[in-house]
C-alpha cells in the first residue's frame, strides 16, 4: 500500500477522534478506576482512600450478587428466546416466495424503537388496570399485577427486550440464510435428505458463526442496552426483582450518591465488556478462516 | 401428491408468519389506536382496540401545548432537540471516523498503532459503564444542558473507524499512484477521490448512527436538567413516572408514537441502505 509522507497532516486528521476518546472515554474510565478505591461523601467535598473496600463491600453484599444473578438469568432468557424465534421465523421467510420483502420490512421495525419506548409500549399492554394482556389473563383466571409480583415484572422486561432484539437477530439470520448456496440444499435433497435433515446437517452448521456472533451481541444487549426498559417499566422493582446491574450502577451512583461503590461496579462492568468483546473478535477471526 | 403437500406447507408457513407479524406489530398498532381516544374511554378494561375520534386533537395538544407531566414543554421542542442531537452524533461520528481512518491507512507516523488501539478501546467503554465520571467531565466543561454536551461524549466510534479502514484498504493502490502522477496531494486525494468513493458507505453508516443518536436515553437523562433541553426519548421517563397516578395513556401513547415515527419511517424508506449499514458495521 503506497502512502503519503507528511509530518503533521496525519496528526491533524486523527486528532479529533483521539481528543474525544481521551476526554470522554479514557479519562472517565480512569476516573472510575481511581474512584473505586475511595470513599466519597455525597457532595464530593471529601474523599479518602479505602483500598479495595468498595469491591469488598460489593462482593460481600447480597444485593449485588442478586443483581448479577438476575442479570445472568435475564441475558440467558433474552439471548435464547431471541435466537430461537428469529431463526425459526427467518427460516420461514426464506422459504416463501410471495410477500417475503413485506415480511422482512415489517419484522425489522421494532429495531427502530428505542428501548425506553419499547418499555412503555409493553407496560401499557400489561398495565394491571387497563392493559389488554392483563385483561385477557384475568379472563383466563390468572391474576396479573407486575407492580407487586417480582416474577411477573421480570417476565415483562424479558418480553419487551425479546420483542426489541428479535429484529436484529432476524435480519442477520435472513442475510446468512440467503448466502447459503442453493446447490448445497439441492444436492442434499437429491441424496434423499428431508426438511429436518437438510436443516440440521446443512443449514445449521453453516449458520453457526452467525449464531455465535448473535449470542454474544444479545448478551451485550441484555447487559447494557436494557437500561431504558428497566427504567420505564419497573425502576428495578418490585423489591429489586428487576434491578439489573446496569440499572444498579446508575441508581447507586446518581440516586444513592454512592460514588465509590458505583465506580467499583463500573470497573466490574468494564471487565465484563472486555471479556465479551474478546469473544466477539475471536468469532470475527473464525469467520475469516471459513471464507 | 407432492405438489399438494408443498402447497399446504406454503399456506401453513404464511399463516404462522402473519400471526407472528400480528404479535410483533400489535404493540405499535395499539399505541396508535390508543392515541386517538379521550381519557374517559381508557378508564376501565377492556379498552377499545379500534380508533377513536380524538386523534388530531390529542396530537395537537402534545405537540404544541405540552403536558403538565412533561413540565408543559411542547413535544415539538423535544423532537427538535432529538433531531439536533441525532444529527450532531451522526455527522460527528462520520467526520471524526473517516478522518481517523484516512490517517491510519494512508500515513505512517509515530504512535500510529498506539492511536489505533486507543480508538479500539472505546468499543469496550459504552456510556452505561462510565456514566458517573463522564457526567463529571461534561459538568467540568460546563456542557450540561447544551447540544455539545449531549453529543460529544457519544461521538467517538471505533465501529465507524474500522468500517472506513476496511473500505479504504479495498481501494486499488493504482488510484493513489495515478492521483500522485497527476500531482494530487493528500488533501486533494481525500476530497476528490476517497470521499466520492465512500458515498454509499457514508450514507449507510449515517442511517445507523442517526438511529443510534435518536434512541439515546441514559445519556440525555443525565446531561440535561431543564425541560426545554430534553429529548423525546428521555421525555418518556417523566411520562412513565406519572403513568400510574394520572392515567393519561392517550397522551403518553401519542408521545411514544411521535418518538418512534422518525426512525420507523427512515427504516421503511431507506430499507436497503439500512440493512447494508447494519450488516457492514458488524464486520
Amino acid at each position: 500500500m503506497p502512502i503519503f509522507r507528511n509530518r503533521y497532516l496525519p496528526y491533524f486528521f486523527i486528532a479529533p477522534q483521539i481528543i474525544v476518546t481521551l476526554l470522554f472515554f479514557i479519562w472517565p474510565a480512569l476516573t472510575a478506576f481511581r474512584q473505586s478505591f475511595f470513599l466519597q461523601d455525597a457532595f464530593g467535598l471529601k474523599h479518602h482512600f479505602i483500598g479495595l473496600k468498595n469491591y469488598y463491600f460489593l462482593l460481600a453484599s447480597g444485593s449485588y450478587w442478586h443483581s448479577i444473578l438476575i442479570t445472568l438469568l435475564f441475558s440467558a432468557v433474552v439471548a435464547v428466546f431471541t435466537l430461537g424465534l428469529a431463526l425459526f421465523i427467518a427460516t420461514l421467510v426464506n422459504r416463501v416466495v410471495r410477500f417475503s420483502t413485506g415480511y422482512r420490512v415489517l419484522l425489522i421495525l421494532p429495531y427502530a424503537v428505542a428501548p425506553a419506548i419499547a418499555g412503555i409500549l409493553w407496560r401499557f399492554l400489561f398495565n394491571p388496570a387497563i392493559g389488554i394482556c392483563s385483561y385477557v389473563l384475568s379472563l383466563l383466571g390468572y391474576h396479573w399485577n407486575y407492580l407487586l409480583n417480582g416474577k411477573q415484572a421480570f417476565i415483562l422486561i424479558c418480553i419487551a427486550a425479546i420483542w426489541q432484539q428479535f429484529s436484529y437477530n432476524f435480519l442477520f439470520f435472513v442475510a446468512s440464510l440467503q448466502a447459503i448456496p442453493k446447490s448445497l440444499l439441492e444436492a442434499a435433497s437429491i441424496d434423499g435428505a428431508n426438511v429436518w435433515q437438510r436443516f440440521w446437517h446443512v443449514i445449521w452448521p453453516l449458520l453457526s458463526p452467525t449464531t455465535f456472533f448473535l449470542l454474544v451481541i444479545n448478551v451485550i444487549y441484555a447487559f447494557f442496552d436494557t437500561f431504558g426498559i428497566v427504567q420505564t417499566v419497573t425502576q428495578g422493582g418490585p423489591a429489586n426483582a428487576t434491578n439489573l446491574v446496569v440499572y444498579k450502577v446508575y441508581s447507586d451512583g446518581f440516586l444513592g450518591m454512592n460514588y465509590g461503590s458505583s465506580a467499583a461496579q463500573s470497573v466490574i462492568l468494564m471487565l465484563i465488556v472486555i471479556f465479551l468483546t474478546v469473544l466477539q473478535f475471536r468469532y470475527a477471526e473464525k469467520k475469516v478462516h471459513y471464507q | 401428491m407432492i405438489k399438494h403437500r408443498s402447497l399446504l406447507l406454503t399456506i401453513g408457513t404464511h399463516v404462522i408468519l402473519v400471526l407472528w407479524l400480528f404479535i410483533m406489530l400489535f404493540p405499535i398498532y395499539l399505541a396508535l389506536a390508543t392515541s386517538s381516544h379521550n381519557e374517559q374511554s381508557l378508564l376501565h378494561a377492556p379498552i377499545p382496540l379500534s380508533f377513536g375520534h380524538h386523534f388530531l386533537q390529542n396530537y395537537k395538544l402534545v405537540l404544541f401545548h405540552g403536558l403538565n407531566a412533561l413540565g408543559g414543554i411542547p413535544v415539538w421542542v423535544m423532537l427538535k432537540n432529538s433531531l439536533i442531537m441525532a444529527l450532531l452524533i451522526a455527522f460527528g461520528k462520520i467526520i471524526v471516523s473517516i478522518f481517523a481512518a484516512y490517517a491510519i491507512v494512508y500515513f505512517r507516523f509515530p504512535l500510529r498503532m498506539f492511536f489505533f488501539w486507543l480508538i479500539f478501546m472505546t468499543l469496550m467503554l459504552p456510556v452505561e459503564v462510565r456514566i458517573v465520571p463522564t457526567f463529571q467531565v461534561v459538568a467540568e466543561f460546563h456542557l450540561i444542558d447544551s447540544y455539545w454536551g449531549l453529543s460529544l461524549p457519544l461521538i467517538a466510534s471505533a465501529t465507524a473507524t474500522f468500517l472506513f479502514r476496511q473500505f479504504f484498504r479495498t481501494i486499488p493502490s493504482e488510484l493513489l499512484e495515478a492521483a500522485r502522477v497527476d500531482g494530487a496531494g493528500p488533501l486533494r486525494f481525500f476530497l476528490d477521490i476517497l470521499l466520492p468513493l465512500s458515498r454509499t458507505n457514508i450514507a449507510a453508516l449515517f442511517i445507523i448512527m442517526f438511529l443510534y443518536g435518536w434512541n439515546q436515553y441514559l445519556w440525555p437523562l443525565l446531561a440535561t436538567t431543564t425541560g426545554d433541553m430534553s429529548t423525546i426519548v428521555m421525555g418518556m421517563q417523566r411520562l412513565a413516572n406519572i403513568a400510574d397516578q394520572i392515567p393519561q395513556w392517550n397522551y403518553i401513547m401519542a408521545t411514544a408514537i411521535l418518538a418512534l415515527l422518525p426512525p420507523v419511517v427512515i427504516i421503511i424508506v431507506l430499507q436497503k441502505l439500512f440493512v447494508r449499514g447494519l450488516i457492514d458495521s458488524e464486520k
